[in-house]
């Protein structure tokens, strides 16, 4: 703690504070599954798409969405007195990009929100995690009309490692999205623990 | 020539009512884009006030926004995100303002642990028990 001061015994425990990335295509449901868990109504700028969006923004498929979040988006999860969790969902479209970076930093892990209707979409979140050596576990969004994929085709077609967990999900159901989240913490866990092993043997 | 009718005939200058405010924010920071503390405050950095700061409204030099962030996490610690969308601030103005307390010493921040330097997995465990028990 760089302004802690241990000696302050009115306060022993300081809070610690994580967060959890929730990546995926424009549209998937990161904003639903943020507010299906969160105790604060999702915090977000999110705006009509403008004449300048529309062409970049690609609603095939998705024709309900007439809004995008181009800014950060997170709810808050307190677990505890001195133990908060957040989730940020990142922006949507690739154009937002630059500000993924100051989110990754420092995260416990990434949840890529997929829709087997357009899984091309997760490949750029997918792919982004991959290479800055981020813990991500993918969650399928069972939309009603999609098409329920075995987890094997979808696993295939996102070209996963063995290690990465794949589940099935509901973003609009809570006991859906804390599954989600304890596979990410679980997945995080085991990660940590391997290189401590690693590290004293 | 006033600045309306400047704004008038150059429709397309490239601010306009749309664009919203595109400098007030930081006349609450009086023009400060960094604050003197030496590191950037993360997004999920906790503000938690100093005993000292229980009175922060008797103190001449903060502005409102000082005092509201004060107030805002006295009773639970919020994080500069939670702050940016509660005062409906820019988080850069948010940073300076609280970079402004730390340095006054009615609040201290405290430093996200990256995952890799946790000091104890075991709380790794407490927030997957305390998922599973929402």
């Amino acid at each position: 703690m760089v302004f802690g001061r241990s000696s302050d015994n009115r306060r022993p425990v300081e809070p610690v504070a994580l967060k959890i990335l929730v990546a995926g295509g424009f549209g998937v449901g990161k904003t639903t599954l943020v507010g299906a868990v969160s105790e604060i109504r999702p915090l977000r700028t999110e705006e009509a798409l403008s004449e300048v969006g529309r062409p970049v923004d690609d609603t095939a498929g998705v024709e309900q969405k007439t809004t995008t979040t181009v800014a950060m988006d997170f709810g808050r999860i307190t677990l505890r007195e001195d133990l908060v969790l957040y989730l940020f969902g990142t922006p949507g479209q690739d154009r937002f990009w630059f500000l993924w970076d100051e989110l990754a930093q420092g995260a416990l892990g990434a949840v890529v929100l997929a829709d087997t209707r357009r899984l091309a979409d997760s490949f750029a979140a997918v792919d982004y995690f991959e290479r800055r050596g981020i813990s991500f576990t993918v969650a399928v969004n069972c939309f009603e009309g999609a098409g329920l994929f075995p987890a094997e085709t979808v696993r295939t077609a996102l070209d996963l490692d063995p290690g990465v967990p794949l589940m099935m999900c509901d973003a609009r159901e809570r006991e859906s999205v804390k599954d989600v989240l304890v596979a990410v913490v679980e997945h995080a866990l085991e990660r940590v623990s391997g290189e401590r092993r690693h590290a004293t043997t | 020539m006033s600045e309306s009718t400047h704004h008038a005939q150059h429709p397309h200058h490239f601010f306009d009512a749309e664009a919203g405010p595109v400098v007030r924010p930081y006349a609450m920071t009086r023009g400060r884009t960094s604050s003197t503390a030496h590191h950037r405050l993360d997004l999920i950095a906790l503000v938690v006030p100093e005993p000292a700061a229980h009175h922060p409204v008797h103190d001449q030099s903060l502005s409102p926004e000082h005092v509201e962030i004060v107030e805002r996490c006295e009773d639970t610690p919020q994080s500069i995100a939670e702050l940016a969308a509660g005062l409906d601030l820019p988080v850069g103005v948010v940073r300076v303002l609280v970079g402004d307390l730390v340095e006054d010493e009615l609040v201290h921040v405290t430093r996200p642990v990256p995952p890799a330097e946790l000091p104890d997995v075991n709380i790794l465990r407490e927030v997957i028990n305390g998922l599973r028990a929402l």
